[in-house]
């Protein structure tokens, strides 16, 4: 086998700085150096914790509305009313409140700076603003389970009429402070996009070219343009539902009747809000997903001690996904009333999206192809990422096929899919994230043991309930049912499968505490882990501190020579060449091929 | 190692789950066959890569995992391999894509034979539209909507007037022939959806989106509504009835024309007077109802909903169950009305007794009331006042003691469950949320307390 020469290798010219280094604000009480604190690293953690802790609240709702579908008529206190909400807050809660903020404002906020070399975000003042206006749309969130109708029920789809009517709980308060909240969470969103793209293309350090970025970064920047590009759709149409809510416009709503009278509007389209909310709707999957393969990429490579199977290739299957992810939105509107003429465009756009997709996944299978695998609870998270991630990826082939979809549609099988692509991959990415950096923030490592268990229950146990549930989508048991009651078609060992699935989904969300658990009893008692305990080649574990103070890098910016996936390189002495470390004859990474 | 094994007995498992499964797609009553074999397709395309790609991954975890002398290969990326491997993709996509296509196109393409007519949805309810002998639609909007003109047809539109109007849930089709379904809602969306059709699509208020297939097995399925329209949502079912075109032809006899429905004549108060006798000495000589007799209050009560109730307590659609033991006093009494005339006769004489409530027999809680605000009132209205439109009773100054009853009744299955009571299933499913007596019994206060 000869080596491909690739141009984005060793070379032993870094080219000198441009710009002068920015000041640092260096805050010198307990308040600016940890809660109104500008530096990105105590950002990402008030972005991480706060994200998780509103997560617990949406897990807590899909366990109760998992025991209303698994034991139905049992529980008083969950009311079809009540289980709308549950429905709706749980969907809202976890695809934006949880994952685009935990990715992008906590993992974008700790790795960008440390990765690519730069002391901080560009705009340190503003990324401390884009917190706090998060934590506020977070808190108009929480408020609206205080009101009187409680949250809304309308679906965290949203869609008008029903979401603004009588008819559908919360359709008064609920609903003004679910998009009140969400054109904060978006405006703090914008603040913290800008910085987090800016500080990737401008603040990067000497030698650090747009190909030597770690897939992580090249995961969290298009995702975050993206994100720049689609929220601006959903802060429309919730600015405008506000209006049609508030002062009777009618952008989404046509003439009709509602309990038997006849309504002043008149005129507007409720397939709009739909075109403008899958706009928004559909990168946001890739918002959520982007990161998650840019991360598992880099858990892969470190863990299998291989440089990522094709890099280029894995960037341009990023930036090739992120661009066809906006002209495949409605896809989720095959059966909406828009014109059918448009299915065979999104169709062939959304398979496409495949290809790019599926290529991601060969390379990450490949890179542990002839490597030196290490399971440890990262890599094990990581496999798992990659087995749940082809499933729901093939699942989502038969909903991306316009006439496969006329029979899945609004079934379990939906729900089922996307949990598995959307919500189980990525969270097993973001799982395995933590315990892969949860030694740098803290310098302690996460105990393995309970690592493994908190791993094994929650991969089995996913499985366990997303599989079956695909099955009653075959059947056609349609989603947001409170209860199937009587059919001609759902035999009764639905019921019992629905029961089974809801003490899986219990077990999962239990198993949580293990890990919690695990994250503050090692905070105190882990094992030191020292500053690069995976031996990566990436500049945060390269950090003169761990944690890495403000600041990042101490007196002088590492200077970059080689990309990031030296692992392995024959004829080194160690199995990995880290990124800032310049090439020496014989040992030095492909630098022979540098021409 | 561990993690291999699990691999491989994740796919296993998943395959035998595939096949033992015995959750599965409907038998399918319709055309749309084409769509059942692009799934198969589907199915083995993605089936192979599932298998194959984790198989592959079991076995390099396990071939290649951590050993202390080992090295990994260092190969920064090969090209070729992955050109291959994109175009084997790319021919998988199309082999899925392209029958998934060619399928649609065939649904974008309602056949010129396919005869036409109107599923209207509204919360939380299915009615049928079908042309009359003109074989043309009458036009239709939502402001012509009333309580007397529920479908919204246009009354000055000529084409109209013999439209058959099916106020149920229920509708019949001709087996055999394709259809073409106008899809309207009033109110929310809605999706017009039946498992065994694999077809579905959304009702929009203000547009009508469409959707066609040939009906070919007999039989009931289930129309379900598939788009989130509120919290009776999981209550909006119907039924489709595919049959003979003989029995199809007779079963829509049965309905009346917009004309029809606009003429019909109002009840004589004074006809009925005579006819109230002998309900009065249940229910009371002005309607007010009498607990002893387990008679509940009648005056008040909309015409359209004791219209209908006494027509089921005529068929033996409600006071027929075994257990209904005072609807098993009430179906002789009812039935006792000799005919048409007589029911809108009573019914008008009735409307014509005094409206005083049954008084509050127990206090309301905080509980009962946010309960009924949350999943009773937007269809018997916040004060209990009944919605002719949503087909939904007053209630308020029932008297706690029947609409204790009835409640049960509906959750026991006693009341509702009958396949022609076109409401009451709804109410079944409703009903069977109040899981234990004290959330019924509070309830029933907030709503007796209501004026």
């Amino acid at each position: 086998m000869t080596y491909v020469p690739v141009g984005h290798d060793a070379t032993d010219y870094a080219p000198p700085a441009e710009t002068q280094e920015p000041e640092l604000y260096h805050p010198k009480t307990f308040i600016g150096k940890y809660i109104w604190s500008q530096d990105a690293k105590v950002i990402a953690i008030q972005y991480s914790i706060t994200a998780i802790g509103i997560g617990v609240v949406a897990l807590v709702l899909s366990w109760l509305m998992r025991l209303q579908l698994g034991f139905p008529n049992t529980f008083s206190f969950i009311d079809p009313s009540a289980y709308l909400q549950m429905v709706s807050m749980h969907g809202m809660i976890m695809v934006i409140y949880l994952l685009t903020a935990l990715f992008l404002g906590g993992f974008g906020n700790y790795l960008i700076p440390l990765m690519v070399g730069a002391r901080d975000m560009v705009f340190p003042y503003v990324n401390m603003l884009s917190y706090w206006i998060y934590l506020f749309a977070v808190l108009l969130l929480l408020a609206s389970f205080f009101v009187p109708g409680g949250p809304t029920g309308a679906g965290w789809t949203l869609y008008p009429p029903q979401a603004i009517l009588t008819g559908t709980p919360g359709a008064g308060w609920g609903i003004i402070l679910m998009l009140v909240s969400l054109a904060f969470f978006i405006v703090g969103f914008t603040m913290g996009g800008l910085n987090y793209v800016v500080t990737v293309l401008q603040a990067r350090t000497r030698g650090m070219t747009l190909l030597r970025l770690p897939l992580t970064i090249w995961g969290i920047f298009v995702a975050t343009i993206l994100a720049l590009l689609a929220f601006p759709a959903l802060f429309v149409s919730a600015i405008m539902m506000t209006l049609d809510l508030t002062l009777g416009t009618s952008f989404f709503m046509p003439g009709i009747i509602s309990q038997g009278k006849q309504l002043d509007y008149g005129g507007g389209s409720p397939v709009l809000f739909q075109h403008l909310f899958w706009f928004f709707g559909h990168p946001e999957v890739y918002i959520v997903a982007l990161p998650a393969f840019g991360i598992v990429s880099d858990l892969i490579s470190v863990n299998a001690r291989k440089n990522i199977f094709g890099y280029r290739m894995m960037v341009w299957a990023i930036l090739a996904i992120g661009g066809l992810s906006f002209i495949v939105w409605a896809h989720h509107m095959y059966v909406s009333g828009m014109n059918p003429y448009f299915g065979f465009f999104f169709a062939t756009t959304t398979l496409i999206i495949a290809i790019p997709t599926a290529l991601k996944v060969y390379n990450w299978v490949l890179t542990l192809w002839r490597g030196n695998i290490r399971l440890n609870v990262p890599m094990l998270f990581a496999i798992g990422f990659i087995f749940t991630f082809i499933h729901g990826g093939l699942t989502g082939i038969f909903l991306g096929n316009v006439a496969v979809d006329l029979a899945l549609s609004d079934t379990m099988f939906v729900v089922a899919h996307f949990h598995m692509v959307m919500a189980i991959a990525p969270v097993l990415v973001v799982m395995g994230a933590i315990y892969h950096w949860y030694p740098k923030m803290t310098g302690r490592m996460l105990d393995d043991t309970l690592g493994k268990i908190h791993f094994w229950i929650t991969f089995l146990g996913s499985y366990a309930i997303y599989l079956p549930m695909h099955y009653l989508g075959f059947l056609g048991v349609p989603r947001r049912y409170y209860a199937m009651g009587d059919t001609y078609f759902v035999p009764e060992s639905a019921q019992s499968l629905n029961a089974a699935i809801t003490i899986a989904a219990l077990v999962v969300g239990v198993a949580q505490i293990i890990f919690f658990y695990n994250l503050v009893r090692s905070y105190f008692k882990g094992e030191p882990s020292g500053g690069n305990p995976w031996e990566a080649t990436t500049l945060e574990w390269q950090t003169p501190e761990t944690p890495p103070t403000h600041g990042n890098f101490g007196k002088d910016l590492p200077v970059v020579y080689r990309w990031a996936y030296d692992y392995s390189v024959p004829g080194a002495e160690k199995d990995f060449i880290p990124q800032n470390e310049p090439p020496s004859p014989g040992a030095g990474g492909a630098a022979g091929s540098h021409a | 190692m561990a993690i291999a094994i699990v691999l491989v007995l994740l796919i296993v498992g998943t395959v035998l789950f595939h096949f033992l499964s015995p959750w599965w797609f409907t038998p399918i009553a319709s055309n749309w066959g084409s769509i059942d074999d692009t799934i198969g397709i589907t199915f083995w395309v993605t089936g192979f890569v599932f298998v194959a790609v984790n198989l592959f991954m079991a076995w390099v975890v396990l071939r290649y995992r951590h050993r202390k002398q080992a090295r990994a290969h260092y190969e920064p990326e090969n090209k070729k391999l992955e050109w291959w491997l994109i175009g084997f993709t790319t021919l998988g996509i199309v082999a899925m894509l392209a029958p998934g296509l060619v399928v649609w196109a065939k649904f974008v393409d309602v056949p010129k034979d396919a005869s036409e007519f109107e599923v209207i949805s509204q919360q939380w309810h299915w009615s049928y539209r079908f042309p009359g002998r003109d074989g043309v639609l009458g036009t239709v909007s939502t402001r012509f909507i009333d309580d007397a003109n529920p479908f919204g047809l246009n009354p000055d539109d000529p084409n109209g007037r013999d439209d058959v109007l099916v106020a149920s849930q229920e509708v019949h089709l001709p087996l055999g022939k394709p259809v073409k379904l106008r899809l309207r809602s009033k109110d929310v969306l809605h999706n017009f959806a039946v498992a065994e059709l694999r077809v579905k699509m959304d009702m929009v208020p203000g547009m009508i989106p469409y959707l066609w297939f040939t009906p070919t097995r007999a039989g009931k399925y289930d129309i379900l509504c598939q788009e989130l329209c509120g919290v009776g949502h999981f209550t909006m079912r119907g039924r489709l009835v595919l049959e003979s075109d003989e029995a199809f032809q007779k079963w829509l006899a049965g309905y009346p024309t917009f004309a029809q429905t606009s003429a019909r004549v109002a009840g004589d108060a004074e006809a009925g007077k005579g006819h109230y006798a002998v309900c009065g000495a249940c229910h009371g000589a002005q309607g007010e109802g009498n607990p002893a007799m387990n008679a509940p209050r009648l005056a008040g009560q909309g015409d359209w909903y004791l219209t209908q109730q006494l027509h089921y307590f005529k068929q033996g659609i409600r006071g027929a169950h075994k257990d209904d033991t005072h609807g098993k006093t009430m179906a002789p009494m009812a039935a006792a009305l000799p005919d048409e005339a007589a029911v809108r006769n009573v019914v008008a004489y009735i409307a014509t007794l005094p409206d005083a409530p049954a008084p509050a027999a127990v206090k309301a809680t905080a509980r009962g009331r946010a309960q009924y605000e949350a999943n009773c009132g937007t269809c018997h209205g916040a004060k209990g006042q009944g919605i002719q439109a949503m087909n939904a009773p007053r209630i308020a100054g029932l008297g706690d003691w029947y609409l204790t009853t009835q409640i049960r009744n509906f959750r026991n299955r006693v009341r509702g469950a009958h396949p022609d009571d076109k409401y009451g299933s709804q109410m079944g499913l409703m009903a069977a949320t109040l899981v234990d007596e004290q959330a019924t019994r509070e309830l029933v206060a907030y709503v007796n307390g209501l004026r």
